[in-house]
């Protein structure tokens, strides 16, 4: 016969629950040790890494590999550093992130608010978009860009981008709408407000958790593209992950690999500034509308 | 010309007519209540009047302008919704003054309306809180305060009371009542709770399958129901309807109706016009109230019969006893004092106040006209 023990849904037993949290703390381990890896290596000179020890702590600090990385370090003709880049990526993801939003939102609305015949099948072709391949809209899209005489700037970039991420920013506002009270709209009317008045007025002020939701995605997915950006951009549009790519894959000189280090880890750092700040909101948002609708 | 006119109104969906030729004219300071069970259109007709739902054909007109196509917000009234439908993201105060505010009106005149508003329905030391902070009859009470505050020529109620509990409904309840005969303001009001209808209503228009089945006072709905329908829905207990033969005793006509071993017992009409219905079944209707003891029975109906049937169960409910037998081949309720001698299982005298009683046709199940 078994002992019987106290185990619950919520209490497990002593012994259980230490083989569980071992198991999560080295898996954690095992995800963190890349970013171990990137941090210890930016701070060593690079003697310290061709001479071997990768994991090893640095015997001597220094900050000179971001400095360089971020200031001077040659990327394309001139040496830089990635720092016009990162005002690059900044000017491209600010615009992109807020006019898809906000269209995300508009959409939401009208397809939940003020349905009309088809709505649902317009709603099902939106989604669609979340669907299709970057590499398939290419060419297409860099004959657009032609035509509109957008081609290599910054603002192409900003249009591709919003063109791609409306898709996604429909799909949260409507679900988050689709369980927003009917009557509240009604009410509104009744009291006499219009169209955008209801949706600056009622709506957006209710919409917290999930513009979040699509900030967030919106910021890291435009901020992290590499292939619109390597496509679209002119010489002196070039978002942060293009130029990355040009500083670690110079083939001139030494291999500067803490150089590499910093830069790549200043061209993460926004998407997890965003994160930190506004992560708790994130799975909340995508929650929201789940359980009703 | 009444104040508001629905006239020979329908709602269809597609091909499915939903509302069929609704008459109904509300005079000013009227308070009509649209009863029914759900599905009843109740809520569509509402809709309908308040603009949120279009009109498939005749004429909805408040003092004589027609107000088909008209927006909601030009149609100077107000709604008050089951759910409340309070802006979460605005302080009650804003809630009260937001409609004020989309029509144009300048700040002073906003805040005096918001604070008159506010002392009548005793909120002023919520004005500065969000909805989602309110109890449930606090948030009633700021629904009707945002629809006061616009002093609308007409005031829409749908189901306002529905998600409150019991308690609280019946207090608000004479609240709205008191706040009808304050203002002398037109109310139609969409419930599906009868007491409410009955209590609250100056009109009541009873509605089932899209159509207006009686509109009238009601104590006409309760004493004169047009059919079946409407005499069991109005009432609690429903009234009782059984199954009956009419036949001539001393060419007077009386109902005979079965008791619980088989044998009938002879109720006579008050009706004398029921003569012509001399061999024929018909269903018999007997409110509750109306099958006493003895000593209960009504001392100015000069129709009491008696009769002794057998007592099935009994349920106290406190003020009365309510008693069901077995009656016409059905279940049938009797409200008794709270003293009464019943007890289950037991022969007891009756008295049937027939002066009371109805009688319908069992073929149209409409009421026949005495």
């Amino acid at each position: 016969m078994s002992v019987a023990t106290q185990d619950t849904a919520i209490r497990t037993g002593r012994v259980t629950r230490t083989l569980i949290y071992l198991i999560l703390i080295l898996f954690a381990l095992f995800y963190m040790l890349p970013l171990y890896v990137m941090a210890v290596n930016s701070v060593k000179p690079l003697d310290e890494i061709t001479g071997g020890g990768m994991m090893n702590l640095p015997k001597v600090f220094t900050l000179e590999p971001w400095a360089k990385a971020w200031s001077y370090a040659q990327i394309g003709v001139d040496p830089t550093g990635l720092q016009p880049y990162f005002w690059n990526s900044i000017k491209m993801v600010v615009p992109a992130v807020a006019i898809s939003t906000v269209l995300g939102a508009l959409n939401g609305y009208v397809l939940t608010k003020w349905r009309f015949r088809g709505d649902t099948i317009l709603f099902g072709l939106m989604l669609f978009a979340c669907f299709i391949p970057f590499q398939i809209v290419l060419i297409p899209m860099a004959r657009m860009l032609g035509l509109m005489g957008m081609a290599g700037s910054t603002g192409g970039l900003v249009l591709v981008h919003v063109v791609y991420g409306i898709g996604f920013t429909t799909l949260y506002f409507r679900n988050y709408y689709a369980v927003f009270p009917t009557e509240l709209i009604r009410a509104a009317q009744i009291d006499g407000a219009g169209f955008f008045q209801i949706f600056w007025r009622i709506l957006l002020p209710s919409s917290g958790p999930i513009a979040v939701v699509s900030i967030i995605w919106q910021f890291t997915n435009i901020w992290n593209d590499f292939l619109f950006g390597a496509s679209f951009a002119g010489a002196d549009s070039q978002p942060m992950t293009v130029a990355l790519n040009n500083l670690v894959q110079s083939s001139t000189g030494v291999k500067e690999y803490n150089v590499h280090f910093a830069g790549a880890i200043l061209a993460a750092l926004p998407t997890l500034l965003v994160y930190v700040v506004a992560g708790r909101y994130f799975v909340r948002g995508l929650m929201a509308g789940s359980v009703k609708g | 010309m009444g104040f508001l006119d629905i006239d020979n109104t329908t709602k269809s969906y597609g091909a499915v007519e939903v509302l069929h030729n609704v008459d109904i004219s509300v005079d000013e300071g009227e308070f009509l209540v649209l009863v029914g069970p759900s599905g009843c259109g109740k809520s569509t007709l509402l809709n309908m009047i308040a603009g949120l739902e279009d009109i498939s054909s005749g004429e909805i007109r408040i003092k004589d302008q027609i107000m088909n196509g008209v927006h909601p917000s030009k149609r100077n009234i107000a709604m008050v919704f089951q759910s409340y439908a309070l802006y979460p993201n605005m302080t009650v105060g804003q809630n009260i003054t937001f409609g004020l505010e989309m029509h144009g009106t300048p700040k002073p005149q906003r805040e005096k309306a918001m604070k008159d508003v506010a002392s009548l329905l005793q909120i002023d030391q919520l004005l500065d809180r969000k909805p989602g902070a309110l109890s449930g009859g606090q948030r009633q009470r700021v629904a009707m305060g945002r629809a006061l505050v616009r002093n609308p020529d007409v005031f829409l109620f749908d189901e306002p009371l529905s998600n409150l509990d019991a308690k609280l409904r019946v207090d608000m309840r004479t609240e709205i009542k008191k706040l009808h005969q304050k203002l002398g303001t037109t109310i139609v009001y969409v419930t599906h709770d009868q007491i409410e209808a009955m209590t609250l209503s100056t009109r009541i228009a009873v509605m089932y399958g899209g159509y207006v089945q009686q509109l009238g006072t009601p104590q006409e709905i309760y004493d004169s129901p047009a059919n079946i329908f409407v005499a069991t829905f109005m009432g609690s207990p429903a009234m009782n309807v059984v199954p009956a033969k009419v036949v001539l005793k001393n060419a007077k006509p009386v109902a005979l109706v079965a008791l619980h071993d088989g044998s009938t017992v002879s109720l006579p009409f008050s009706q004398d016009n029921m003569t012509a219905w001399d061999g024929r079944d018909i269903m018999l209707g007997i409110r509750p109230e109306t099958i006493t003891d003895e000593d209960a029975a009504d001392r100015n109906s000069s129709n009491i019969a008696r009769m002794t049937n057998r007592i099935v169960v009994t349920e106290p409910a406190g003020s009365d006893t309510f008693v069901t037998m077995t009656f016409g081949g059905k279940d049938v309720i009797a409200r008794m004092r709270s003293d009464a001698d019943v007890r289950a299982g037991a022969d007891f005298p009756f008295a049937v106040n027939m002066e009371k009683a109805v009688a319908f046709d069992p073929e149209t199940e409409m009421r026949i006209i005495p």
